[in-house]
């Protein structure tokens, strides 16, 4: 984790938090890390929705794409761009998976995309993050957060774990409550090739 | 035993209507709710709505069961063969037995199901599924047993109740009154006759 931390704090942090680094000799040059990159397909987009007395339902997106730049010295100005495609969720039960393609929750033939832009990134401790932006969903945009934390870096690569708690009462989703929690908490690894 | 009343007590009038009225609306609900054109939205709801009075059913008929067996005896009404009388009991026998199984039978679709769908009675209460194995091919046999059962007792309610009616309208006597409270001309003179 130090390495992590301490390569992160270079990767991000470093021009606006020179002395963050815990060591120093592994903090690779700012060169090497600002510049634009691409999610893989390789990334997971997986969440969970809890339901009362236990248990939940758990799934993932397939279809997925985004960008992110990573700007040198200017942390808070760093931009995610990232959309996905309702359509594409798989729970393991073709039943719920029509369930969350109907009306009744994604009507992901009528809205094919969820998309996220930031609008700002403030540093939370050495090796994480935490990015505000627009979640459009469903025709309608709010103002959500992620939690961000570097997991792994090298060379053209870079991974962060990404987590949220969204309420889906604000897109017009809350079918099933209070059987289902409102909150739908994401998890997702996110992987950047960098082009 | 005890000797058949003239009347039937108002727990029995009480459970009997109640018990009734949820099961007749239950057949459809389940009816309405099972349309493959319906709003999936929707549809959950009332299968939330379904669950919840389902469970009440079962809580109520199971407490009817056990203190119909125990304790309602009324006296056959006045000109009923015993033929009739059997065929009356019978049908109230199997009337009881089926209002406790067709929940029962719905609370196994609910707990077999791998979908696992919580049934939380009214929003209150997390009513926890039967300990049994789940497979989709136990939820259609569960469906289907569940539907087979619910609808055989709706033709068994209308056999019922248009037995009801003809006594009312056709016999003059007081099987239809009494159940709903009535005390008008008790015959006690058969009691002996006919008990059973
Ligand atoms: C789901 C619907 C129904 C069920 C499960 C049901 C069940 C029963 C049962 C088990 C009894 C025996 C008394 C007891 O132990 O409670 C009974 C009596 C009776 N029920 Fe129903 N019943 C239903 C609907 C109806 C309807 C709709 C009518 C009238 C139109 C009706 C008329 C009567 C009458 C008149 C008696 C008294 C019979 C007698 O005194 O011998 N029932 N019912
Ligand atoms: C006296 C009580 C009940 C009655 C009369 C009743 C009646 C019905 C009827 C008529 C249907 C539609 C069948 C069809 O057309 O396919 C149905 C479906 C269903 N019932 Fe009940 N029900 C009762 C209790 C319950 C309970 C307690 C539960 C669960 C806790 C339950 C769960 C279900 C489910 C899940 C279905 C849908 C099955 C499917 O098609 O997927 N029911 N019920």
């Amino acid at each position: 984790m130090t390495r992590k931390t301490a390569l992160f704090t270079a990767l991000l942090f470093a021009v606006s938090f020179p002395q963050a680094g815990q060591s120093a000799v592994e903090v690779p040059s700012l060169a090497e890390v600002a510049g634009r990159y691409a999610i893989t397909p390789g990334s997971s987009i997986a969440f969970s929705v809890g339901q009362v007395g236990g248990g939940g339902i758990k799934g993932k997106f397939g279809k997925f794409s985004g960008t992110f730049n990573l700007k040198a010295g200017d942390l808070a100005h760093s931009m995610v761009s990232f959309e996905l495609k309702p359509e594409s969720v798989m729970t393991g039960q073709d039943r719920i998976d029509a369930f969350l393609r109907s009306g009744a929750v994604f009507d992901s033939s009528q809205f094919e995309t969820i998309s996220f832009r930031s609008e700002h990134v403030e540093q939370t401790g050495p090796d994480s993050a935490r990015i505000t932006g627009t979640l459009t969903a469903k025709g309608r945009s709010m103002s959500e957060s992620f939690d961000v934390t570097l997991t792994a870096w090298s060379g053209r690569m870079i991974a962060f774990n990404v987590s949220g708690r969204i309420f889906r009462s604000r897109y017009a989703m809350d079918v099933g409550t209070p059987i289902y929690s409102n909150v739908v908490q994401f998890d997702m690894m996110i992987k950047g090739e960098r082009n | 035993m005890r000797h058949p009343a003239d009347y039937y007590n108002p727990l029995t009038i009480i459970l009997h209507w109640l018990i009734a009225l949820i099961i007749l609306g239950l057949i459809v609900l389940g009816f309405v709710m099972t349309r493959p054109s319906i709003d999936p939205s929707l549809q959950f709801s009332l299968f939330q709505w379904h669950k919840s009075f389902g469970i009440l059913a079962l809580l109520l008929a199971a407490i009817r069961f056990i203190h119909s067996l125990a304790l309602v005896r009324v006296r056959p009404a006045a000109g009923m063969s015993p033929l009739e009388h059997r065929a009356a009991k019978m049908m109230h026998h199997a009337l009881l037995v089926l209002a406790v199984g067709v929940p029962l039978a719905g609370w196994m679709v609910a707990s077999v199901s791998p979908l696992e769908i919580p049934t939380f009675a009214f929003n209150l209460v997390v009513v926890p599924h039967l300990p049994v194995p789940k497979s989709d091919a136990a939820e259609a046999w569960w469906t289907m047993a569940h539907a087979v059962l619910a609808y055989s007792m709706l033709a068994l309610v209308f056999l019922h109740s248009g037995a009801a009616l003809y006594h009312h309208y056709r016999r003059h006597d007081d099987v239809l009154t009494r159940i709903f409270g009535g005390r008008r001309h008790p015959v006690k003179t058969s009691i002996r006759e006919w008990r059973s």
